[in-house]
């Protein structure tokens, strides 16, 4: 067998919808499954072409995930010739993510585009004469999936995914000069410089991983927080907001100035709604302390709503909110539309949406809604776009442990030798999407910064 | 007038001298052709051998019954182990050889072997018909026939040196080139480059002020390079060090329009990791010096090598950049450095054996591929020695993996990425590092060795007692449990945690403070193991998880490997190949689906591509 290693993919489009499957391929698909399906006779699934009823459960923890239908195949009457375990979820998009999630969690690896199939036609499932069909099926989508990859690195992130590659090469190359060089008149081999250039890395791989928001997204909803001077109708908004949904509104003990949640959904994704304290400069300090959890809820936001009153002049603090949303995602509200207007913001918003509602009226409502949902949809939870998404986070999760290894072991005085393979690790890690680095990168690297050579 | 051998080799350098020697100890008469006899085995750049990546090499030609090793111990005057404070992966051994008595020493082991001729003559041509070689022709028309033909000419193909402006035809200084071979190897079908490399110039030790250098000796004992090797015997002597400075950088760049490189006479490719110290002025001129290692050409000659001022200015200039170094001040130079330009075969069109994919029977090995070393050169040379011994024999190419043998990546690259530059080895090329250790050749490729019939029974039998004390060892460390009582006091004498619990001396030696001469004084092995053993015992179960780890990657590695594409596979038939990627597979044609995966630019869509057009020709046979 070519390939044996076990991969998993949701092989379900990522529709709306309660249900999904999530696949896997390879030696260690059924073990894997019996790790985290639960029969509710605590039944272990086995056998072959056979299907379970139970619960997928996070081993560590014991949190139930979803309500699953699993299906165990042994090989080689599947698709790919291998043993092949299909769990059938029930619980929507965000627990199709969370069981693939768990699955990874247990060794499986994520499934390139098209990997299932090319196994079936490597290991001789599929009839010859429907290759080639089916190649070319693989080799477009695995050219679309590489451009979405590479889209989905816009915004500076592709930036900063590349500034990572390059300072691992960097650090790759001191420390592979010292081993290749080492008869050389090189600087000296300073470690603390090494744990230095190894923390700055690791500071941005981390920093990085963390705004990995739509993954998110998927897991927890995506958050909105309504934000505004107190009496520009916050609540009200939200009220409307909720109405239409039915959604359930949950008081959070404490003062009035404290915050309110509710829950709605928009084409299947969960929606956090917070409202927050009003904000402004005050010195009441129980307020202070709500403006702060305003302050802080907008910044977990993934999307801001700001909203102003349109029956008064633009304030001060109007002023200083837009200013504090600059870098989140904003839709700005103006509100009270229905009563007299007195609200000028010339061209002060630049590229922030802007909507005019009266939430007490129900004007603009829908309008809103439509202005989250095309923050939704571009926050582009399309298949291939979210699954490439998840792709770098994987891939930075795993660069993150590697250089966690190279730390750690740096710091117990392993020889250079051993701590090189992590670095390597490192490399063919953020090169699954930043781009391969060869050996002749890092020789390059080394003899254009180090005067190397006799 | 017509003569016949099996084997021809062209050429008596590193390269030559082991393809001559694996060729005629198989068993063929072999004739070696070389266009000097005084100059075989010459070493043309620096009295060394070994150094990092380039020791690991020496020694597997050792552990596949090569000869390189048994030559440097006995010509070597000083020896270091490098990277001691690095792990043992890295670990790497150098030599200072005797120039003259390196040279000596292989002549006279090429002269004992019964199958193998030394002829002096200058082969000015390759016969060829259909495809298959049949012969070498020499300058005065002596025709010679051969089952194959080894070529190993080195930097002699078209040899032009530089010394500042002035130019000449030579191989090495004062050594005429090969001029019409390399026309032959063009005719036959074969596409070349042009390469480039240098030497500094040699000073004589009566000028020399040693005072104001720093000597630098070598380890004390000596380690020899060759696991037959009992001891060393010649007298041992240092190295000096010393630096260039402003002055010496001022000289240089003020003459830089009378360098040829900087003229833009040179056109052919430097190595960048061997730059003329005119080079690393220019690119470093931050750089407040450079380093100067004078070398010892032997035990009976004052001639010094001043490696690291390799050069090709003129003859005067090198007189005051060399006068500029401290203790240089009134040095003499007995040659000068320069630069030599010379033709070589991009090394692509060879498979994995080094046969030319192009022509059957013909061979290539050393720097003609493209690559700079003595290590290099002799390692491919026992590769070609051998493979055209195996194909005379009917028998399977040996083609040594990348998880294997340093040799392995060598040749893999060289077949696989071509070169474009003069292509060294360096230990970071090798993806299973931990596994390519200098102590662990003959461990890896003896066998190998001895199958082939290079290693002998006496070579073997030592071999297989030493596994078999390894083996042993490394069980009774896995048995053999220590009470607290029996170490606790030790460890904390030298400030390590205490054991709880029986402890066994495996897991004592697995922490990163304890070695295993500390373990060994609790319990002994029943009889005293050479060092040589407790290394590699310490190594074995230190390292356990690494090595483990890069064992199971080399595994997935000999699976893909494993997949073999046929010779015969028409890559224009198979529909979607993009032509970028077409052309690289047409030109390297991957033997396994390992090669292919390493060509740049092949994608894993191609490769899926590739599979499914190889099933199918399967099924129609």
């Amino acid at each position: 067998m070519y390939y044996s290693d076990t991969i998993v993919a949701i092989s379900t489009p990522l529709a709306e919808g309660g249900i999904g499957i999530v696949r896997l391929s390879g030696s260690d698909s059924i073990p894997i499954a019996q790790r985290v399906f639960k029969s509710p006779k605590g039944k272990c699934p086995k056998g072959s072409h056979r299907i379970f009823y139970g619960h997928i459960v996070e081993p560590d923890t014991g949190e139930v995930i979803d309500e699953v239908l699993l299906s165990i195949m042994k090989a080689p009457n599947t698709y790919t010739k291998q043993d092949v375990v299909e769990i059938n979820c029930h619980g929507g998009i965000v627990s199709l993510t969370r069981v693939l999630t768990t699955v990874l969690k247990q060794g499986a690896r994520l499934a390139r585009p098209g990997e299932f199939t090319q196994r079936a036609v490597i290991n001789g499932r599929i009839d010859l004469t429907q290759a080639e069909a089916v190649l070319d099926l693989i080799k477009a989508k695995t050219d679309r999936a590489h451009k979405m990859a590479m889209s989905q690195l816009r915004g500076g992130l592709s930036q900063r995914v590349m500034t990572i590659r390059e300072e691992l090469i960097n650090l790759t190359s001191f420390v592979e000069a010292h081993i290749d060089f080492s008869d050389e008149d090189l600087p000296q081999l300073s470690i603390t410089e090494i744990e230095k250039m190894a923390n700055s890395v690791m500071e941005r791989i981390r920093h990085l991983i963390g705004s990995y928001s739509r993954g998110k997204i998927m897991r927890d909803g995506l958050g909105i927080a309504l934000i505004g001077r107190p009496n520009v109708g916050k609540s009200s908004l939200l009220n409307a907001l909720l109405e239409e949904d039915r959604a359930i509104v949950t008081d959070i003990p404490g003062t009035t100035r404290d915050m309110v949640e509710g829950l709605m959904s928009i084409n299947g994704i969960p929606i956090r709604l917070t409202d927050t304290a009003g904000i402004r400069d005050c010195n009441d300090c129980i307020e202070l302390e709500g403006v702060k959890r305003a302050f802080m809820a907008m910044e977990a936001a993934d999307l801001v709503i700001l909203v102003f009153d349109g029956n008064a002049p633009l304030s001060e603090e109007d002023r200083q909110l837009l200013n504090a949303v600059v870098d989140k995602d904003t839709i700005l509200v103006i509100n009270k539309i229905d009563i007299e207007q007195h609200l000028d913001i010339g061209n002060m918003t630049m590229s922030i949406p802007v909507i005019k509602t009266s939430a007490i009226k129900g004007y603009g409502i829908s309008e809103l809604k439509n202005g989250i949902l095309k923050f939704v949809s571009s926050a582009d939870l399309s298949e291939a776009g979210w699954m490439a998404n998840l792709r770098h986070k994987i891939c930075l999760e795993r660069v993150e442990a590697s250089l966690g290894d190279f730390l750690s072991e740096l710091r117990k005085a392993m020889p250079l030798d051993v701590l090189a393979t992590h670095l390597r690790d490192a490399l063919d890690a953020i090169g699954e999407i930043a781009g391969e680095t060869t050996p002749e990168d890092i020789l390059n690297n080394i003899f254009s910064n180090f005067c190397v050579g006799k | 007038m017509e003569r016949q051998y099996d084997i021809i080799v062209i050429g008596a350098g590193h390269a030559g001298c082991e393809a001559g020697l694996a060729a005629s100890r198989m068993g063929f008469s072999t004739c070696l052709f070389t266009m000097n006899i005084d100059t075989i085995a010459q070493m043309s750049c620096n009295p060394a051998i070994g150094g990092l990546a380039k020791g690991h090499l020496v020694r597997e030609i050792d552990s596949l019954g090569g000869e390189m090793a048994k030559v440097t111990d006995r010509a070597g005057i000083q020896f270091r182990v490098l990277n001691k404070s690095k792990g043992p992966a890295v670990w790497s051994l150098r030599a200072q050889t005797d120039r003259l008595l390196y040279r000596l020493s292989m002549r006279k082991v090429l002269e004992a072997e019964k199958n193998l001729d030394i002829k002096q003559a200058s082969i000015e041509r390759i016969v060829v018909e259909d495809g298959r070689v049949k012969g070498v022709l020499t300058s005065l028309g002596v025709f010679y026939k051969a089952g194959a033909v080894i070529v190993t000419t080195g930097t002699f193909l078209k040899g032009l040196i530089h010394i500042g402006l002035e130019n000449f035809q030579a191989g090495r200084a004062g050594e005429y080139p090969s001029i019409g071979l390399s026309d032959s190897l063009k005719e036959i079908g074969l596409k070349m480059g042009r390469l480039k490399t240098g030497t500094p110039p040699r000073l004589d030790a009566k000028t020399i002020d040693f005072s104001k250098t720093q000597p630098q000796w070598g380890d004390e004992p000596p380690t020899p390079f060759s696991y037959s090797t009992e001891g060393i015997t010649n007298p041992q002597l240092p190295c000096y060090i010393t630096y260039t400075n402003k002055e010496t950088h001022r000289i240089i760049l003020g003459n830089l329009d009378r360098s040829p490189l900087y003229s833009g006479r040179i056109k052919g490719i430097g190595p960048r990791y061997c730059p003329s110290i005119e080079d690393k002025v220019v690119r470093f001129s931050g750089r407040e010096r450079h380093q100067v290692f004078l070398e010892p050409e032997g035990l009976e000659t004052m001639e010094y090598y001043a490696n690291g001022i390799s050069t090709s200015l003129p003859y005067d200039v090198q007189m005051r950049l060399v006068r500029s170094i401290p203790g240089l001040e009134d040095a003499e130079i007995m040659r000068p450095g320069y630069a030599i330009e010379y033709d070589f075969v991009y090394p692509a069109q060879l498979k994995h054996s080094l046969e030319a994919k192009l022509i059957d029977g013909l061979f290539l090995a050393g720097q003609i591929n493209g690559t700079s070393g003595y290590e290099e050169a002799a390692a491919q040379g026992l590769m070609a020695g051998i493979n055209a011994a195996l194909k005379l024999q009917g028998r399977r190419p040996l083609i040594l993996g990348r998880h294997e043998a340093y040799t392995g990546v060598l040749i893999d690259d060289l077949v696989t990425k071509g070169t474009n530059e003069p292509y060294r080895m360096f230990t970071s090329r090798a993806e299973y590092r931990l596994l390519l250790r200098h102590d662990n050749a003959d461990l890896r490729l003896m066998e190998k060795g001895y199958n082939i019939g290079l290693v002998n029974e006496t070579g073997y039998s030592k071999f297989n007692d030493k596994r078999v004390l390894i083996a042993g060892e490394l069980e009774r460390l896995k048995k053999i449990r220590l009470k607290p009582g029996q170490i606790n006091a030790a460890l904390a004498a030298i400030n390590c945690s205490i054991i709880e619990e029986d402890t066994s001396l495996e897991q004592l030696l697995k922490r990163p403070e304890l070695t295993y001469d500390f373990i060994k004084r609790f319990s002994p092995p029943g009889m005293p193991l050479t060092e040589d053993i407790e290394r590699q015992v310490e190594i074995q179960i230190k390292y356990e998880g690494y090595i483990t780890r890069q064992m199971e990657m080399a595994e997935r590695l000999k699976r893909i490997e494993a997949k073999r594409i046929p010779d015969s596979l028409d890559y224009t038939s198979i529909s979607g190949l993009s032509n970028e990627i077409l052309s690289k597979l047409n030109a390297i044609r991957p033997s396994n689906f390992g090669q292919a995966s390493r060509i740049p630019g092949v994608t894993p869509a191609a490769l899926s591509l590739l599979m499914i057009a190889i099933e199918r020709q399967k099924n129609r046979i």
